[in-house]
């Protein structure tokens, strides 16, 4: 049996000394542009143990400060996708990210960049959607059912591992805001798009790969990227949506079949 | 106002090579590297069709790739060339889906495999030789 032992008094205050909170400068970006509100920012000091994550800090003010503060979030441990915002100048989940690891007294957020801001830390997601429902997110198949003639559609561990990661986005859109096609091009699909475009096509129980190469195959489509890698320097789920694109262009050049 | 409302980063972020690693900075560089060998081409049709004018016109535009000013301006044409060429062709061979990586389980820290070190290593490898052929090319034109 483990025994756990109760710490002695000493090192209990030493334990004290060293988790004493930190005080960091919190400044948030607000705005809200429907009532033509130009950004400004509200700065915040905010008490934060060394396991405080970003989000934590703004809930913080929310409940404690200003609690008109607007902020996305729903999950709390990078699973849902609605608190990607630029922390610090770079697109990250606030859940996902810690104030220790920022090794700064002061953390600027901001709405991601190339999402129309609705209010505060919140931005709007219909491009982003309407984009991924372009790429037909769903296995394309004539007999898509499984009936008493037919057998399960067989795949090996080899064939999961193809499309696998990709089926990890979870929508946050942090790779858009990084891309710096995104930037400057407001029809382009995306690297989120594409990477899920890809994620279907690579599924061997998948048909629809030519309707979805067509699509794809756009002035504001595939061609637009330019393998800069920004989207997969931020994407928090690993899901590597540059090599997604790469891979995906392969086919349509021909290099793969 | 549209770009405000959409929050796009514009140029001025595409144009930003600071904070995506050395991928987003060989990405910029194969830009400007690009758009400075079309000035290059433009102005070299402009500069070798003076001939037209006579003699004189072409020995005056020949003479100012005889100054100092002139040197460096080469110098500059000759690096952005052999980085232009060395990255543009693991580019084009990235795009293929060559090099990129291959697709796998995702583990911690979640270490994207197309920004891998082959990818890293060809792009520092782009910057050298353009670095030693500026250097050469340097001391070919200011050595004479
Ligand atoms: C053998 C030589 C060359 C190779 C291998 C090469 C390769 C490439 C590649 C792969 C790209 C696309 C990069 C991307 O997708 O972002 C590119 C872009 C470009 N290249 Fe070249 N190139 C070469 C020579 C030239 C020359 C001589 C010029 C100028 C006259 C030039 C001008 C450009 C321009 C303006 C761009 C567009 C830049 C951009 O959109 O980012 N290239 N090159
Ligand atoms: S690919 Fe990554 S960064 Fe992009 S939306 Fe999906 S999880 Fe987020
Ligand atoms: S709150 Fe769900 S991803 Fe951060």
């Amino acid at each position: 049996m483990a025994v756990v032992a109760a710490p002695k008094p000493s090192e209990e205050s030493n334990a004290k000394t060293t988790n004493q909170p930190n005080t960091i400068t919190l400044r948030i970006a607000r705005s809200n542009p429907s009532e033509g509100q130009e950004s400004a920012f509200s700065e915040f000091q905010i008490p934060v143990q060394k396991w405080t994550t970003v989000l934590e800090a703004i809930l913080y003010v929310k409940q404690n400060l200003d609690h008109s503060v607007a902020v996305r979030y729903s999950c709390r441990q990078a699973s849902c996708g609605s608190c990607g915002m630029k922390i610090n100048g770079r697109p990250a989940l606030a859940c996902y990210t810690k104030i220790s690891e920022l090794n700064s007294n002061i953390i600027t957020v901001e709405p991601m960049n190339n999402f129309p801001i609705i209010r505060d830390l919140a931005v709007d997601f219909k491009q982003l959607i309407a984009n991924h429902k372009k790429m037909k997110p769903f296995i394309i198949r004539e007999d898509s059912e499984v009936t008493s003639e037919s057998k399960e559609f067989i795949q090996t561990p080899q064939d999961l591992e193809k499309f696998l990661q990709f089926s990890y986005c979870i929508k946050c859109g942090l790779c858009n805001s990084a891309c710096p096609t995104m930037a400057t091009d407001t029809s382009f699909i995306g690297p989120q798009g594409l990477a899920q475009a890809y994620r279907y096509v690579a599924d061997n129980r998948d048909k629809g790969k030519d309707d979805r190469l067509k699509i794809i195959d756009d002035s504001h489509g595939i061609w637009r990227c330019h393998f800069a890698g920004s989207c997969s320097h931020v994407c928090p789920k690993g899901v590597d949506p540059a090599m997604a694109i790469q891979l995906l262009r392969g086919y349509l050049l021909g290099f793969k079949k | 106002m549209a770009e405000r409302l959409s929050n796009r980063e514009g140029i001025k972020g595409m144009a930003n090579p600071t904070r995506y690693g050395i991928e987003r900075v060989a990405y910029w560089l194969q830009r400007l590297t690009g758009l400075g060998l079309l000035a290059y081409l433009i102005g070299h049709i402009y500069e070798t069709s003076t001939i037209v004018n006579g003699k004189i016109a072409w020995d005056k535009m020949l003479e100012f790739t005889q100054t100092p000013q002139g040197h460096i301006f080469l110098t500059l044409v000759i690096g952005m060339c052999v980085f232009h060429t060395a990255n543009g062709i693991r580019v084009m061979l990235g795009h293929g889906g060559i090099g990129v990586g291959k697709p796998g389980q995702p583990e911690y820290p979640y270490k994207a495999a197309s920004l891998n070190y082959k990818q890293r290593l060809c792009i520092w490898v782009s910057i050298a030789l353009a670095a030693l052929a500026m250097m050469y090319g340097a001391s070919v034109l200011f050595g004479d």
